[in-house]
């Protein structure tokens, strides 16, 4: 699996990648699409098609110390240009 | 959780809900103006529209129960469903239109739960509407951060051992989750099983009964 990290952006606008999850670091699971950038869909624009990468996060990674159980894990589905190249830990 | 309630209760302690006297919100105005003019310009019908609100409103747990059972009861269609789990859902009849599904089957050790943080997207046209908690501020914001607590006050205990998985439906997939099979359904038919298949288990909320 490819582990990469969410852009920590905090542009303006309609933006579907949760903010709790920028700056993390997961791996892709699988990856989906390509479906049109939502965020230029709101706006009425054509929408550029992109991969659509399911991330797979561990809660530890996410919450630290206020983690409910660490090794617990989250997905979400964050679209190409909000991710970037992680280097293995 | 499922049962916080902000109902209002009339002096006969009947629920009630307030009376929405106030000026209609700018989309409110926006639906109407746009329903009206594509009825005036011949686009559709009252009775069309009317026709789609029944078809959502006929669309329920039931349909997801029988994906779910036929999973359990048939390899090549677990397999299928699980390669892509709207045409599989398509080839079983159900008319979902044009969305997207992953199964997420649950195993011993992962419990899978789904949530929608950013809005409250949920497999409407296959499990019908969501229920009001699933849309709740307490549910979405929860359910990312201390799953096994929310987990507890829907009466899911898990194995020690057990991993949970939470799934933000954040983007263009909707999401069913394939319950365990219940211990003691061993010779079980399709429809048999489906009764045990509730709402909450295909949400991860739940778990399937136990017959």
């Amino acid at each position: 699996m490819q582990r990469v990290r969410v852009r920590a952006d905090m542009p303006p606008g309609h933006v579907r990648t949760p903010t709790y999850l920028r700056g993390k670091t997961g791996l892709t699971e699988r990856v989906l699409g390509p479906f049109p950038n939502p965020e230029e869909l709101a706006y009425r624009h054509k929408g550029a098609a992109l991969p659509l990468h399911r991330v797979r996060f561990r809660m530890g990674d996410l919450w630290g110390d206020a983690a409910e159980t660490p090794d617990d894990t989250l997905e979400a589905e964050i679209y190409a240009h909000w991710l970037e190249l992680a280097d293995a830990p | 959780m499922p049962h916080d309630h902000h109902d209002h209760l009339s002096p006969s302690g009947h629920p009630y809900r307030s009376d929405d006297d106030h000026p209609l919100t700018y989309w409110q105005t926006m639906e109407i103006a746009v329903r009206e003019l594509l009825i005036e310009k011949g686009v559709t019908t009252a009775s069309d529209i009317a026709k789609q609100i029944d078809a959502m409103d006929a669309r329920n747990p039931a349909m997801g129960a029988q994906v779910v059972a036929r999973y359990w009861t048939d390899p090549a269609f677990a397999a299928a469903l699980l390669a892509d789990g709207a045409q599989a859902t398509r080839e079983m009849g159900f008319d979902i239109g044009p969305m997207k599904l992953i199964a997420l089957p649950n195993a011993p050790d992962l419990h899978n739960i789904v949530v929608c943080t950013l809005c409250s997207c949920y497999p409407r046209n296959l499990l019908g509407l969501p229920p009001d908690w699933y849309k709740s501020r307490a549910y979405r914001s929860r359910t990312v951060r201390e799953p096994r607590k929310v987990l507890a006050e829907f009466g899911v205990t898990l194995a020690d051992g057990t991993e949970v998985r939470v799934h933000d439906s954040t983007a263009d997939m909707r999401y069913i989750v394939i319950p365990n099979r219940p211990a003691g359904t061993e010779g079980w038919d399709a429809e048999a099983l489906a009764a045990l298949v509730t709402r909450d288990s295909m949400i991860g909320t739940g778990i399937a009964r136990t017959p």
